[in-house]
């Protein structure tokens, strides 16, 4: 198991006890009737194995962004457990990173997670050239020699098809799908174990979504890293991804194998989004 | 109903599927119901009857892609364990479906932008073969199943439906697997294509591969298979 989420719900608000039982899926509703909390993330399980890609769907606001956000640790969990990597306390019961100190978490986010955003100027450093982001990310996962740091760089930029006499740019000297692809290069230069990617081709047109995705895929294969994709497109999640979870209103109402999640929903939600595929 | 003991390959024990659609008012549609039989290695079970019995059903609810409502799908794997395809995690059945379990779908579904010498090559790399040798196997089993060469670099997309079934069918054969599932593997294809292709089957067995197959010609079952299961829907 490489990662494992125990109960972790995300609160925005005072909280008052009750915001977990009165929100979610059953109650159809984010909101705390009582007070007036938001209710993000909803006491959620879940687990990824070695080499697995795990897809999350859901409609906009349904949470999935705020669960790839408390993994990678950008946001503070309000309850929960989360445990990666099989890192144990010293009794050697599973530790939950949660409450290790400053350090080892960021050894966590710079070596052994990367995560892949939206909008690309969540992800890259615009005052830095390309090359320049990817050795950031480099240099944060413990290396200081020069010349290792560029020639990987000169690596990674190659392997998402891009002309490495263009490493030097900035990043808005590139398109969009390129921005992207830079953001891929920069996310894997560290050889994380856990990719997390939040919607990693929406906005871009389709024949740069069907060229990234392939590339994704083709990385995914050769590294054998695992993946947690969050989008709301379910031709996406198809292409990419071996199991499936599927949100609303901050809870996971269904998970199961991507084909049988698209071919045999369960859910009254899942087969409402199946069914509103193009 | 062939008891076969400890000896079977697939054992499948009243296995049922209906469907309940939530967004239609919660109605219930029956897929199937009282399925069960044994499979040894080497073995080809035929599953005929008429459309919408629910053959492809049963089908996919052994290979996970539907969910079973009750019923067991014991499977013995390669190291001679057991497990119940219809209940074990998520993850096994996807280390199992990579390595011992293979399904031939009725239609081909493949990504636009791969060839079809790569499509069929690749089940070959994925279970570790070198690159060359899975494109040199595929070239073959392309030629054997009668795929023109000016076609192997091509998309099978814009393949006919015939031909696009044999890409399938060599995609799904190709690599070494203890169980084969195969939806109407000979349905879009002339008399010349079947023949090579219940050849194949029959190759396959001689492997010690267990073989389901769905088919819908009483030729065809009585050339290859040791087994036959005719599904109806009960009236």
């Amino acid at each position: 198991m490489l990662l494992e989420l125990n109960r972790v719900s995300k609160i925005y608000g005072t909280g008052c006890g009750r915001c977990l039982e009165l929100t979610g899926e059953d109650s159809d509703r984010a909101i705390c009737p009582v007070c007036s909390s938001v209710v993000a993330i909803n006491g959620v399980s879940l687990a990824v194995e070695e080499n697995e890609i795990l897809g999350v769907v859901g409609e906009s606001g349904s949470g999935k962004s705020t669960l790839l956000q408390l993994i990678y640790q950008d946001l503070a969990v309000s309850e929960g457990e989360i445990f990666f990597n099989g890192i144990t306390d010293r009794s050697g019961r599973k530790k939950n990173i949660l409450d290790l100190p400053p350090a080892p978490t960021a050894w966590i986010r710079n070596h052994e997670m990367s995560m892949i955003y939206q909008n690309p100027h969540l992800g890259l450093n615009f005052n830095f050239s390309a090359g320049g982001n990817i050795a950031e990310k480099i240099l944060g996962s413990g290396e200081r020699c020069y010349t290792e740091i560029r020639q990987r760089a000169l690596h990674f930029f190659g392997k998402i098809e891009m002309p490495l006499s263009r490493i030097d740019d900035y990043p808005e000297t590139f398109s969009g799908g390129q921005q992207q692809r830079i953001q891929i290069a920069k996310a894997l230069s560290s050889s994380p174990r856990l990719l997390l990617l939040d919607e990693p081709t929406t906005g871009l047109d389709v024949s740069v979504q069907a060229r990234i995705l392939d590339l994704i895929k083709a990385l995914q294969y050769e590294m054998g890293f695992s993946m947690i994709v969050v989008s709301h497109d379910l031709g996406v999640i198809n292409h990419l991804t071996d199991v499936t979870l599927v949100m609303k209103n901050g809870s996971l109402v269904e998970y199961g194998l991507t084909d049988q999640i698209l071919e045999d929903p369960q859910h009254a939600y899942t087969q409402l989004l199946v069914s509103s595929k193009l | 109903m062939a008891h076969a003991g400890n000896g079977y390959k697939l054992k499948v024990e009243n296995l049922k599927k209906s469907f309940t659609l939530h967004n239609r008012g919660g109605v219930q549609v029956l897929g199937f119901q009282d399925i069960s039989f044994s499979l040894q290695k080497g073995q080809l079970l035929a599953f005929s009857g008429p459309s919408g019995a629910g053959k492809s059903s049963i089908l996919k609810t052994i290979y996970r892609t539907y969910l079973a409502d009750g019923g067991r799908v014991l499977f013995k794997r390669g190291d001679g364990s057991e497990v119940d395809l219809a209940s074990c995690k998520e993850s096994r059945v996807l280390d199992l479906r990579r390595r011992e379990i293979g399904f031939v779908t009725q239609f081909l579904k493949i990504l636009p932008r791969i060839s079809a010498l790569d499509a069929v090559a690749h089940p070959l790399i994925e279970t570790g073969a070198e690159e060359e040798e899975a494109r040199r196997q595929a070239r073959e089993m392309l030629m054997r199943l009668g795929i023109r060469e000016e076609l192997f670099e091509l998309s099978p997309l814009t393949f006919s439906g015939g031909e696009q079934q044999r890409i399938n069918i060599a995609r799904g054969i190709i690599a070494p697997k203890e169980l084969i599932l195969l939806d109407e593997p000979t349905a879009s294809l002339d008399e010349k294509s079947s023949s090579v292709v219940l050849e194949l089957l029959g190759d396959l067995k001689k492997r010690g591969i267990a073989l389901i197959a769905i088919f819908h010609d009483q030729r065809k079952i009585e050339a290859v298979a040791d087994i036959g299961l005719c599904v109806k829907r009960s009236e």
